[in-house]
């Protein structure tokens, strides 16, 4: 059963990358192909997602070859509804970003965010440890190029903390990825997953190097690289002065997609490989998730900069999932808590969309807001844009109702069925978290307040409203946000099935 | 199709239609808002005619995990028995007449067109509370009525008050929604569903173990938050006096009559789990009796008209919140009712009143207008009399049926509430003498003259519910009332209004300004003061916490800590390069020594 369709769909924006490379640097031809390639990814993803088999469920599109047979690593794809979601959102938001670019279309830029959307999509839908790992770290190259793009002293400053905070986390993960091959002879994740399933990983390891606790330090490692990437607060540090020094679009990519790899991770990886390591450390792991999530609102709501705000609610909602994911695993198995569990794994998978798309949108906006205010992005140096910029208040306010889950809109969905699962099976840690929801909605209408009603700040006494362009860049966004939220069955029924699977 | 979506979805198409296509013209889009809101009332009329009507004819399935073997379907679906048909009624009745009011009174408005679809969205939003027949459709409509209340305060966006009023609003009603959303999961675990009429069924099993008990008492009392919250008990009040920074005609629709009251509607709609819990019904009657009295007392001291009338829906809310607490649910829907019709008209007659002084507010600068407004003047006297409960007005009934619950309850309850009534009578006395008696205070009270017709038309329309709407004649079609007993209690009550006309007029006849001055209840009981200090500074403390944990502590202490270590390492280390290949030689050489050093002789 070999086919190339998930190889095929991985390669287009390289060859869009390469073929970019090449063109005459003419800014809208470089555009032009840019997005023409951005787009044919996308119609590519829509047509895999269609051809999907939701009924079935599980992975599809399966391709697996020898790759260095000395080492048992395999070329190993597939896809299930966790990968098509995830292949969805960066076929969604690298367009939106390419859009967003728009003066800034050089072709360095354009070349590099179409290898940063290989990379992604070839991390979602590796199977194999290796090359997983190569598409993860990969990643990086663009994204640190991409985020010291204004070429200031800070930006490549948070551009350089970015890159070695990640590369430290990623050693520590692909340590413990060794010392797994060392105890089973496997990079395949799906073989490994069997083997934690029937329970014999832990052995493995144990046995391989004589020594118990050696499980506990190969998911300390796993953990701490992806905890890095999310990021879990206490290791978030370098996540809000990335995405502030970063150009606006960058940062659309940066908490949009480069954040849904750590969560991935923690589905692919860490749930399925340590199912009862994490079920025993389960006091811990929600303590983490609740840090991220009271942290990050209470974070957010002390900032005076509309991108850190921004930056550290994304810490803030990114928390949810972790809320979810760990309470997931601490249910342990019971067929009881079956339903509940359903219910936070499609409220994570839901989340992961719905915040990608959301906080892309919103730092969109900013960066509207930034080309109209020459870089200033204060909480304090706006008031009253509404009445010049009715347009733009209208639809960032949507994001931003959106970002704090007002029901109609996607936001609501994927929080409410987190804490409608996680509250059923880990009741004290899911009232706590609940207290983020009220915080995210004190700054963000802060902010709306701030920003755009009130008397109008004289200072602002010509901003134009958002131009046709700039509507048509951020209108698809909206209407899937009204799209999710009014039907969230639509986006649910892809990834039902899977659901199943990645319960432990 | 079936009445009820057309109900539902008639004011979402109107809102739908004016924000995406006709915002440039104003007169149209009102006109669609007024259309809609007409159609629903037909249909809403239709529903209530139809008695063999069937609830639930059609569900939407909004979340559906069942493929997966597990029993989680979340419908949008509808409940239609007797209480939903009145409340269908009186929403979308005030509704029309307010939709009418506000052509007049929003004539010249810039921003007409949003407002119409502010409008339209409330309607949807309400409607669809009223229909809900689980709990999370309800928790979807109860946040939609707050955003469409958030958008409706601010409408007049520019200005400073009304901008700060809205995020008052929105951020309090969050707080309580919080509370509600908890409550719904704890529901949701013990009962495994959401749905009224499952949960009804499964409750008795539960109850009959005592030690669901406790467990019951705080799933009521978290259910009670998003009443708090939503219908501005005490000690989330504060936000619905500052709501009045909205225009008038919503003040009349959403923060008196209908939107407010929808916690009360809640409570009673999910009565059967209230009234398992004995310690949350005393929560419930405490907090009730405390904001109807405390409220009251506040309502006596302010100058504003718009506040005057704010503080009073509050302590009628109050009322109502506390039937539900000694155990009158149909005490609690029965004074809504009656006050949704009186508060309108009230509402509205005050905005006439602000417009025919020029958009004054204040009643000291008011006066003389019984001559210029006389429709104002007689219906205002209506609203002003069922609000005191006077006999023969439709206040006097529903206000007794509580007071009488009350006294077979608890006599501190009863003397609370009492108290309330003659404050009341006091407040709207003194608002009502110093409004339309003695002489003009302003040139603008002086020049004032009489509304237009749409606006003096629903203010007649408003003052026949006003009067009838408690007759037992009439009331019995729209709601069961509770028994009707010989009591004494209509007897006192109606002294103590008497007491409060009297030393109303006897205080402030004839005054030109305030001849008492009580700071304690003219400043509120100093609640905003109190709850800046408190809620605010705390969070921004906690918010300069986290700032500085972020900055200094994690970032220098610890990573700066290991990354200096880092190149303190390679500080040292790089003394060992030396670049000196004879040093180098010599020190391999040595190196090789002791290698055979430690082999030969350390076997």
């Amino acid at each position: 059963m070999s086919n190339f369709y998930l190889t095929l769909l991985t390669f287009i924006p390289l060859a869009g990358a390469l073929l970019v490379a090449l063109l005459p640097d003419k800014r809208a031809l470089i555009r032009a192909g840019g997005l023409g390639f951005a787009f044919a990814t996308l119609a590519a993803t829509v047509a895999l997602a269609l051809q999907y088999d939701r009924a079935a469920g599980g992975l599809q599109f399966i391709e697996q070859r020898d790759w260095i047979p000395a080492l048992h690593i395999q070329y190993f794809l597939g896809a299930d509804g966790l990968s098509l979601l995830l292949l969805l959102l960066t076929c969604i938001v690298t367009p939106f970003a390419l859009l967003a670019l728009g003066e800034r279309s050089t072709k360095f830029n354009v070349t590099l965010i179409l290898l940063l959307q290989t990379t992604l999509l070839g991390t979602f839908t590796a199977l194999n440890f290796i090359h997983w790992f190569l598409y993860y770290e990969l990643s990086l190259v663009p994204a640190f190029f991409l985020i010291r793009m204004g070429g200031s002293a800070k930006a490549t400053a948070a551009a350089t903390q970015m890159f070695i905070y990640t590369l430290l986390g990623g050693f520590a993960m692909l340590l413990g990825f060794l010392a797994i091959h060392q105890a089973t002879g496997t990079f395949n994740l799906i073989d490994l997953a069997k083997l934690a399933h029937e329970n014999k990983l832990g052995h493995a390891l144990s046995a391989a190097f004589h020594w118990k606790w050696i499980s506990l330090l190969v998911f300390g490692g796993i953990f701490l690289g992806l905890a890095v990437k999310v990021p879990v607060v206490p290791f978030h540090t370098w996540l809000p002065d990335a995405y502030t020094e970063a150009p606006a679009p960058v940062s659309m990519l940066l908490t949009g997609l480069l954040s849904k790899m750590g969560v991935y991770g923690l589905l692919r990886l860490l749930l399925p490989l340590f199912p009862g390591l994490m079920f025993h450390l389960q006091k811990p792991l929600l303590a983490f998730a609740l840090v991220t999530i009271i942290f990050g609102a209470f974070a957010a709501l002390g900032q005076r900069d509309l991108k850190r705000i921004v930056a550290y609610s994304s810490i803030n909602h990114l928390g949810y999932c972790l809320l979810g994911i760990f309470a997931i695993a601490a249910a342990g198995h019971a067929s009881v808590t079956l339903g509940d569990r359903a219910a936070a794994m499609n409220g994570v998978l839901l989340q992961i969309f719905n915040h990608g798309l959301t906080a892309a949108a919103i730092f969109c906006f900013i960066g509207f807001i930034e080309t109209r205010s020459g870089g200033l992005r204060g909480l304090n140096d706006f008031g009253g844009l509404r009445t010049l910029a009715p347009v733009l208040t209208g639809l960032m306010g949507i994001s931003l109702f959106s970002s704090l889950g007002l029901p109609g809109l996607n936001g609501f969905v994927g929080e409410f069925l987190i804490f409608k699962g996680s509250f059923a099976l880990t009741p004290g840690a899911a009232a706590l978290a609940a207290i983020g929801l009220f915080i995210t909605a004190l700054f963000l209408l802060t902010m709306i307040q701030r920003v755009f009603t009130g008397p109008l700040n004289p200072r602002w006494a010509s901003f134009p409203d958002l131009s046709l362009a700039e509507r048509a860049t951020v209108a698809p966004a909206i209407a899937l946000m009204f799209a999710v939220g009014i039907c969230p069955q639509l986006l649910i029924t892809l990834f039902n099935q899977t659901v199943l699977n990645l319960l432990p | 199709m079936p009445l009820p979506w057309i109900i539902l979805f008639a004011p979402l198409l109107s809102a739908a239609l004016i924000i995406l296509f006709t915002q440039r013209y104003k007169n149209l889009s009102a006109l669609i808002s007024i259309a809609a809101v007409l159609v629903s009332l037909a249909a809403s009329v239709g529903v209530f005619l139809a008695p063999e009507m069937q609830p639930a004819t059609a569900q939407l399935p909004w979340l559906d995990f069942s493929s997966l073997g597990v029993n989680f379907r979340i419908p949008i679906g509808f409940t239609l028995d007797g209480m939903s048909k009145a409340m269908l009624i009186v929403v979308t009745a005030i509704g029309a007449l307010i939709h009418i009011y506000s052509w007049g009174y929003m004539a010249d408005d810039e921003g007409k067109s949003r407002y119409f679809a502010g409008l339209s969205l409330f309607m949807f939003s309400m409607l669809g509370i009223v229909f809900a027949n689980n709990f999370l459709m309800m928790f979807i409509f109860w946040e939609l009525v707050g955003v469409s209340s958030y958008i409706l305060i601010g409408h007049w966006f520019y200005r400073k008050a009304p901008s700060f009023a809205a995020n008052k609003a929105f951020i309090c009603n969050r707080i309580g929604d919080f509370g509600f959303m908890l409550g719904i999961l704890l529901v949701w675990v013990a009962t495994k569903s959401v749905d009224f009429e499952t949960i009804k069924t499964t409750l008795p099993t539960l109850t009959a173990n005592p030690a669901f008990l406790p467990f019951a008492t705080v799933a009521v009392v978290c259910i009670f938050c998003g009443t708090i919250g939503k219908s501005a008990q005490f000690p989330l009040h504060v936000w619905l006096p500052d709501a009045m920074e909205g225009p008038t005609p919503v003040s009349a629709l959403i923060h008196a009559a209908t939107m407010v009251a929808a916690g009360v509607y809640m409570l009673a709609r999910v009565y059967f789990i209230v009234e398992t819990s004995a310690a949350a019904m005393e929560v419930i009657a405490v907090i009730g009796t405390i904001t109807a009295l405390g409220a009251a007392l506040m309502a006596t001291q302010q100058n504003d008209i718009k506040r005057v009338l704010a503080y009073s829906t509050l302590s009628q809310l109050g009322y109502m919140v506390m039937a539900v607490g000694v155990a009158s649910p149909n005490g609690a829907m029965f004074h809504l009712f009656t006050h949704a019709f009186f508060k309108a008209l009230l509402f509205l007659g005050a905005g006439s009143v602000i417009m025919a002084c020029h958009h004054e507010q204040d009643i000291w600068r008011m006066g003389g207008l019984w001559k210029k407004q006389p429709i104002t003047l007689i219906t205002f006297l209506a609203g002003t009399l069922a609000l005191m409960g006077i006999y023969g007005f439709s206040g006097f009934y529903s206000k007794d049926a509580i007071l009488i619950a009350a006294s077979e309850h608890h006599p501190v309850l009863y003397y609370c509430g009492l108290a309330a009534a003659f404050l009341t009578a006091f407040y709207m006395t003194r608002l009502f003498v110093v409004v339309f008696f003695g002489k003009a205070r302003t040139e603008a009270a002086g020049h004032a003259h009489e509304v237009s017709i749409v606006m003096w038309l629903p203010l007649v329309l408003l003052a026949i519910p006003a009067v009838v709407a408690g007759y037992p004649e009439i009331i019995h079609r729209f709601l069961p009332t509770p028994a009707h007993e010989h009591s004494m209690v209509p007897y006192i009550a109606s002294g103590m209004g008497l007491a409060g006309i009297l030393f109303g007029v006897v205080l402030y006849w004839g005054r030109a300004k305030d001849p008492i001055y009580i700071p304690l209840l003219a400043n509120k009981f100093y609640f905003d003061e109190i709850y800046a200090l408190i809620v605010w500074n705390t969070q921004d403390l906690l918010a300069r916490i986290s700032g500085f944990v972020d900055r200094w502590i994690i970032d220098t202490a610890i990573v700066r800590c290991l990354a200096s270590g880092t190149y303190g390492a390679g500080f040292i280390l790089r003394f060992l390069q030396f670049g000196n290949l004879q040093l180098y030689a010599l020190l391999f050489g040595g190196g090789v020594v002791a290698l055979f050093y430690f082999i030969l002789f350390f076997k």
